[in-house]
């Protein structure tokens, strides 16, 4: 059976509040070993990672050490940790088969600092979705932001 | 010493401390605007934006939204995004190519040369209406060097190359790691706003002090990446030596030994085993054009330029090029482009780009923790009222050379601000106090 937008929707909630509530290590569970995760820059969202400075572009050796970045007391952006909630929406298969399915959803990311730093994120998701065993795993994560510049979101220091 | 309100500059004391309402009051940056961003020398654009005729780059320097662009012959040349109608801004696009900017509004026209081409219903102005002396307006004055350009309001200012003194050594190191000795701007670029003054970002663009402390995941990074890092020699904090250095005009730079890495031409275990034959490609055309000590100048060097009053080159993991302005005493806008060798092959450029996103940016592994400490310092800043001043003094009392970790290079911007704030450069009247 062809992955489902059920199956996808309940995947994304489940990554949305893992990575609400901080919980990394749960979160780099649902990685393929090779996934990638990319930000690419506001004003090139089509542009290559090769040849376009992006915002973010981790291989997994990379998101491994964000993760290990963000857990630490050091990651000053991140600590005390922001507050964040996604939500998620306009969730779209754009293919699917039975092992796979590349999948692109709208999100908005609302993050809380102190004094009413309060910053919105808006943009999609474009992920691209793996079946290994009975479980979906994300192989690939990209996420375009809508703002034509970063302007007063300041930076991307948790994962969007 | 000096006498300014703003910095008690007393070398003879060993004293050097700033004013903190120089970072809160919108009245100080008022005057900064008028005395500093108005005469100084203030970067626009790199020459490789502009390709083939008819291209252009909007963009908003000094608060002025400007047009960046080729004419028709090849001329670069820097307008005032503004019809000379009614004002409104003419081109509102980011960037492309156009034979001709239209303002919308009323519907004139002006050619890529600036020229005023059409002006509908034209039979209705008097006969004193010279089409001819109405083109696109340019800045008063557009410069460059090595393919940075730079604008002055001011049309009596210094040649370009003159404000740049020593600055002119750091640009060429840079443009050295070219063998064409052209250097292009990557396409991708960094705009975000950090709720801090814009001096803030000068002083932490070549800051090395804080390094250890707000840079410790990075460094951590680097380490557990298989970066050999010694323990830093005696006096130094760091584990590579390197020194602060004024170069005129304000102009500073913090040159280091590097232990961090380079694309051109340092391999460090994060660029993968693949990539070392490539780097010593990279490496062997550098000595070949420049001699075994200028390519170990180049390769083996990293540096922090501040080109006064806010523009940063810096050459460490990458090359990126940084410029900001304020928008109000405790706001910046923030905007920062790669830059690589035009001839850089696909994996050299890859590598390049890879190996400026582990520090640089804004999701590098360095960059938001700046951004957290300069809002942090903002923050503190609300008490400008008790606690008065802020302390620069670090290596004051050292005769001959002063390290990166010191704020020789510091103070170099400062005293240069100050000359300016209090009208020792220029003609305008002294600062009211």
């Amino acid at each position: 059976m062809t992955i489902a937008r059920s199956e996808v929707e309940d995947f994304l909630y489940a990554e949305a509040a893992l990575l609400d509530e901080w919980r990394l290590d749960d979160w780099l569970g649902l990685l393929t070993p090779d996934c990638v995760y990319r930000v690419p820059p506001n004003d090139k969202p089509d542009g290559a990672a090769a040849n376009t400075l992006y915002i973010i572009s981790d291989d997994m050796e990379r998101i491994k050490a964000r993760i290990v970045r963000l857990k630490s007391r050091n990651a000053h952006a991140e600590y005390p940790h922001s507050r964040t909630r996604r939500l998620i929406t306009n969730v779209r298969i754009v293919a699917s088969d039975e092992v796979s399915a590349t999948v692109a959803a709208n999100f908005v990311i609302y993050r809380f600092r102190r004094e009413e730093k309060i910053r919105e994120y808006v943009g999609t998701y474009h992920f691209k979705l793996a079946r290994v065993g009975k479980d979906l795993k994300l192989a690939e994560r990209i996420v375009k932001l809508d703002a034509m510049e970063l302007a007063s979101l300041g930076s991307v220091s948790f994962i969007l | 010493m000096s006498t300014s309100p703003y910095v008690i500059d007393e070398p003879e004391r060993l004293t050097f401390r700033v004013n903190r309402r120089t970072l809160v009051d919108e009245q100080v940056l008022a005057e900064e605007r008028r005395r500093i961003f108005d005469t100084c020398w203030i970067y626009v654009g790199h020459d490789s934006e502009l390709r083939a005729p008819g291209d252009f780059r909007t963009r908003t320097v000094c608060g002025r939204p400007l047009i960046f662009s080729k004419g028709s012959n090849g001329e670069v040349r820097v307008f005032l995004n503004s019809c000379r109608h009614r004002a409104a801004t003419v081109c509102r696009e980011s960037e492309g190519n156009a034979k001709r900017h239209v303002c919308f509004y009323h519907g004139w026209v002006y050619d890529a040369d600036g020229n005023l081409a059409i002006v509908p219903g034209k039979e209705s102005y008097p006969p004193n209406f010279d089409q001819a002396k109405f083109g696109l307006q340019q800045v008063p004055r557009a410069e460059q060097y090595r393919d940075f350009w730079f604008v002055n309001f001011d049309p009596n200012a210094m040649p370009l190359t003159d404000y740049l003194a020593g600055a002119k050594e750091y640009i060429d190191l840079v443009v050295d790691q070219s063998p064409s000795g052209k250097m292009e701007l990557i396409q991708g670029t960094q705009e975000y706003d950090i709720a801090a003054n814009w001096k803030l970002l000068v002083e932490n663009s070549f800051d090395d002090y804080h390094l250890l402390s707000t840079h410790a995941t990075w460094l951590k990074y680097l380490k557990d990446s298989g970066v050999e890092m010694q323990a830093p020699a005696a006096g130094h904090l760091l584990p590579a030596h390197g020194i602060g250095k004024e170069l005129g005009n304000g102009h500073a730079v913090i040159d280091n030994i590097n232990f961090r890495g380079r694309p051109v031409a340092r391999w460090i275990p994060l660029y993968g085993e693949a990539a070392k034959p490539e780097i010593d490609v990279i490496r062997a055309e550098l000595v070949a054009r420049l001699g075994e000590d200028r390519a170990a100048r180049v390769a083996d060097t990293n540096r922090n330029l501040v080109v006064f009053p806010n523009l940063v080159i810096n050459d460490g993991s990458a090359v990126t090029i940084r410029t900001f302005h304020p928008i109000a005493a405790d706001k910046m806008r923030v905007t920062a482009w790669a830059l690589g060798p035009q001839e850089e092959t696909e994996s050299a450029r890859a590598r390049r780009l890879d190996s400026f996103l582990t520090f640089y940016g804004p999701g590098g592994f360095a960059t938001p923790d700046d951004v957290e400490a300069l809002e942090c310092v903002q923050s503190g800043l609300r008490t400008w009222q008790e606690i008065q001043w802020s302390e620069l003094s670090r290596g004051i009392d050292k005769t001959g050379e002063q390290l990166n970790t010191d704020e020789l290079h510091l103070r170099a911007f400062w005293r240069q601000w100050d000359k300016h704030m209090m009208g020792a450069l220029d003609s305008l009247p002294k600062a009211a106090e």
